[in-house]
């Protein structure tokens, strides 16, 4: 069984060691993850501007890239999501593209899904012992549901205190384009959300997306305040070594 | 917004005035996370909220796919029953058909209760010029009418406003200074308003839902001056989006259901009117005459649309603007029309089918789906509004910068080496301007981002530069893998396989 590590644009450039904890951790598991490299991007910054054309130029990559594998896990529910819900939209008039994306569409998880609904490993063995707080990613929770996976996983790491997050289900104000074409409403987002993370005075800031882990320790940095933000997969694995 | 006044052109600089007014942030805050957590426990004390969600969307699929139909039996139906029904094809209509009604009637006053519609349609300024006075009886519209301005949300018009700055107001209206205590300040309203419900020859309503099978016309409210306008008044006139149709009474049950747990969280609105028909002989009160008043002002341009007909499902509870967190930070009036927050970035301009203003408010979203996790009919207003920037897109009303820049995405972003070498010289490149690892420059398009925040700098060392020896070092960490989770796997293929796999 085939398994492909979709890294997605942001993190292939900025956040390669949230890959790197995803391969280590699933290695632990048997799982082989292999890295087709003719991928580029989702295509979701051209697309959520309205650049479709644009926007199926950079799909094609994706849909090439994995057009044999048979599992692709991917570290954000974002990038998971354009894939899930729009590109059978983007492609809906060229019946080839629109039956690769199909496929792409039905074997594509995000990274916590496939942990948990297909491996079924709830529990990873983690030792972290600080106090942590977790923002759910607007996409992966509400156009893919992740609710109860990230959920599960921490509950099971050992030593952890896991800190609830006021006004968690609020939009970091990230939201790609966003963040630039309307700087002073995302700013006015992302400062509010730092605010919560701060007085939850968790050590950590746990996501599922780097794109929203960028905004929001960029503006706790910003502060000067030292919390430490990451991908859940990078806090696992380092809960394993741990352990 | 000042009537007639001029407002700046960009939501860009309309939302800058509000994020800097700290009063209006504060009070849209404080009534947004009220009504949020309303719904929240309104819905989950109700139970099954996801079907009833469900079953609303339903019929409002039906009434909207088959809206001729049922427009037909209602009109028929309230003719039958005495209503005089109008059709107006825009808002110019709507107003000519409303003054006409004054006019014959010799009106010098007019009582109204919440519509928007009525804003919609201005009706109040055209009122105005006729010499006719016009008096908002819903008190948040009461209020914002004194101040001059529109309502800055759907079912709180006033909720920019906090109670100090309403009391300056109405201690204007009442000639004495009056303190910032609730139940004075609505003492004084209700005293004043009811002289105005007793001198108006014209109630003008909205309408919240009409039902075909009757051609009764219902309305929802919490303030009992809907009620006066409706019985109070010898003729009423009822201004009806040709949308508002359900088709029975049963079906009115799941929007009484859904509509107000949406807007307040209240189980069940105040008072709930069905009105069907003028007094009748045997009726203690209610208008001699009654019009209705079916108004288009391009709702039908939505009919047939794949991306948008699903606008006209709305049920106007404002439930997307109290869950929308740009709403939350700039407030309504940032919006720039007559509907804000989320559906009101994609209705005004969906109804003035005005492509060139599409993308300037359908960019004031994160696209964070709150909206449409919020709504009790599901429209999909995350999804809209992308289709909304893209519609633009397609006419060529791109941004010149912007079009480059996507040409440029779509160069890289195409073949992967490309992407690589991009990433390459951002490595290098970014040796001037990187200071302990952080990019902290607030020059070009880090402008924005950099205002509040840093970016990280490139590793040295891409994911897909690193790939080589990390699939090397990996080899010897591989653990066997177990039965189980060979099983899992092979059954979550078998199941797609069978089409098992269905997405959010």
């Amino acid at each position: 069984m085939k398994v492909s590590l979709f890294i997605t644009c942001l993190s292939d450039a900025i956040y390669p060691r949230v890959g790197e904890a995803m391969v280590r951790l699933l290695a632990r598991y048997g799982v082989q993850v292999e890295f087709p490299k003719q991928q580029t991007c989702c295509g979701q910054p051209a697309f959520n501007s309205g650049y479709w054309d644009e926007a199926r130029e950079s799909a094609r990559t994706l849909l090439a890239a994995f057009d044999d594998s048979d599992f692709v896990i991917s570290p954000s529910g974002s990038c998971t999501g354009m894939i899930q819900h729009y590109y059978p939209k983007l492609f809906e008039k060229d019946p080839v593209m629109l039956e690769k994306s199909k496929r792409l569409q039905a074997k594509t998880y995000e990274f916590t899904q496939f942990l948990v609904q297909v491996l079924g490993v709830t529990d990873v063995g983690a030792v972290f012992p600080h106090k942590v707080t977790y923002h759910p990613s607007c996409h992966g929770s509400r156009l893919l549901g992740i609710k109860d996976e990230p959920m599960t996983l921490m509950q099971n790491v050992k030593g952890m205190e896991l800190i609830p997050l006021p006004f968690a289900e609020d939009c970091c104000g990230f939201g790609g384009t966003f963040a630039v074409k309307m700087s002073e409403i995302s700013a006015a987002m992302v400062s509010e959300k730092a605010q919560h993370v701060l007085e939850t005075e968790a050590e950590v800031l746990v996501g599922l997306d780097m794109g929203c882990m960028m905004n929001i320790s960029g503006n706790l940095m910003y502060q000067g305040k030292p919390v430490r933000v990451m991908h859940l997969a990078e806090l696992l694995y380092e809960g394993v070594k741990l352990a | 917004m000042n009537h007639g006044q001029t407002q700046p052109a960009t939501v860009k600089e309309r939302s800058h005035i509000a994020l800097n007014n700290e009063f209006l942030r504060k009070a849209v805050k404080f009534t947004t996370e009220r009504l949020r957590n309303g719904k929240k426990k309104a819905s989950e004390e109700h139970g099954n909220w996801e079907e009833w969600r469900e079953r609303g969307k339903q019929i409002r699929l039906h009434t909207i796919a088959h809206l001729d139909y049922y427009l037909n039996q209602f009109v028929e139906n309230a003719r039958a029953n005495g209503v005089h029904v109008h059709f107006a094809a825009d808002g110019k209509e709507a107003v000519e058909l409303s003054m006409k009604i004054a006019a014959s009637k010799q009106a010098k006053s007019v009582v109204k209760s919440k519509s928007m519609v009525s804003e919609e349609l201005h009706i109040n300024h055209a009122l105005e010029e006729m010499g006719i006075e016009a008096v908002e009886t819903d008190l948040g519209e009461y209020i914002i009418q004194l101040a001059g301005e529109t309502p800055s949300h759907i079912i709180i018009p006033a909720i920019h406003k906090n109670r100090y700055q309403i009391a300056e107001l109405l201690s204007k209206e009442a000639g004495e200074t009056l303190p910032a205590d609730t139940s004075i300040l609505a003492g004084f309203v209700r005293r004043k308003l009811r002289e105005k419900f007793l001198e108006a020859e014209i109630g003008m309503t909205g309408c919240n839902f009409a039902i075909a099978e009757t051609g009764s016309m219902v309305l929802f409210e919490n303030e009992g001056n809907a009620r006066m306008v409706s019985t109070v008044p010898k003729t009423q006139i009822t201004l009806m989006g040709m949308e508002r149709i359900i088709p029975t009474f049963a079906d009115l049950e799941v929007m009484a259901t859904l509509l107000p747990r949406s807007a307040t969280g209240q189980k069940l609105t105040v008072y709930m009117s069905a009105i069907t028909g003028p007094k009748r002989t045997v009726d203690g009160d209610g208008p001699e005459e009654m019009h209705i008043i079916i108004v288009d002002n391009g709702r039908s341009l939505q009919l047939g649309d794949p991306e948008f007909q699903e606008l006209l499902n709305c049920i106007r509870c404002g439930a997307c603007l109290n869950a929308c967190p740009v709403y939350r930070h700039i407030g309504g009036h940032a919006y720039g029309g007559t509907y804000s927050g989320p559906i009101g970035a994609v209705l005004t301009p969906a109804l003035q089918s005005n492509v060139a203003e599409w993308d300037d408010i359908a960019n004031a979203s994160s696209l964070c789906g709150a909206c449409y996790e919020a709504c009790p009919v599901k429209i999909p207003l995350h999804d809209m509004l992308v289709y909304l920037r893209n519609r633009k897109v397609e006419k060529g009303y791109g941004q010149t910068a912007e079009k480059i820049g996507m040409k440029g995405f779509a160069a890289i972003m195409s073949n992967s080496k490309r992407m690589r070498s991009v990433v390459k010289l951002g490595q290098i490149g970014q040796k001037l301007v990187v200071r302990q690892g952080l990019i902290k420059t607030k020059i070009g398009p880090l402008k924005g981002w950099n205002s509040v925040r840093y970016l990280p700098s490139l590793p040295n060392e891409s994911f897909r530069e690193r790939w080589d020896s990390l699939v090397q070092e990996v080899k010897n960490e591989n653990s066997p893998m177990s039965e189980d989770i060979r099983t899992r796997m092979e059954q979550a293929l078998k199941q797609r396989e069978n089409g098992g796999r269905s997405h959010g």
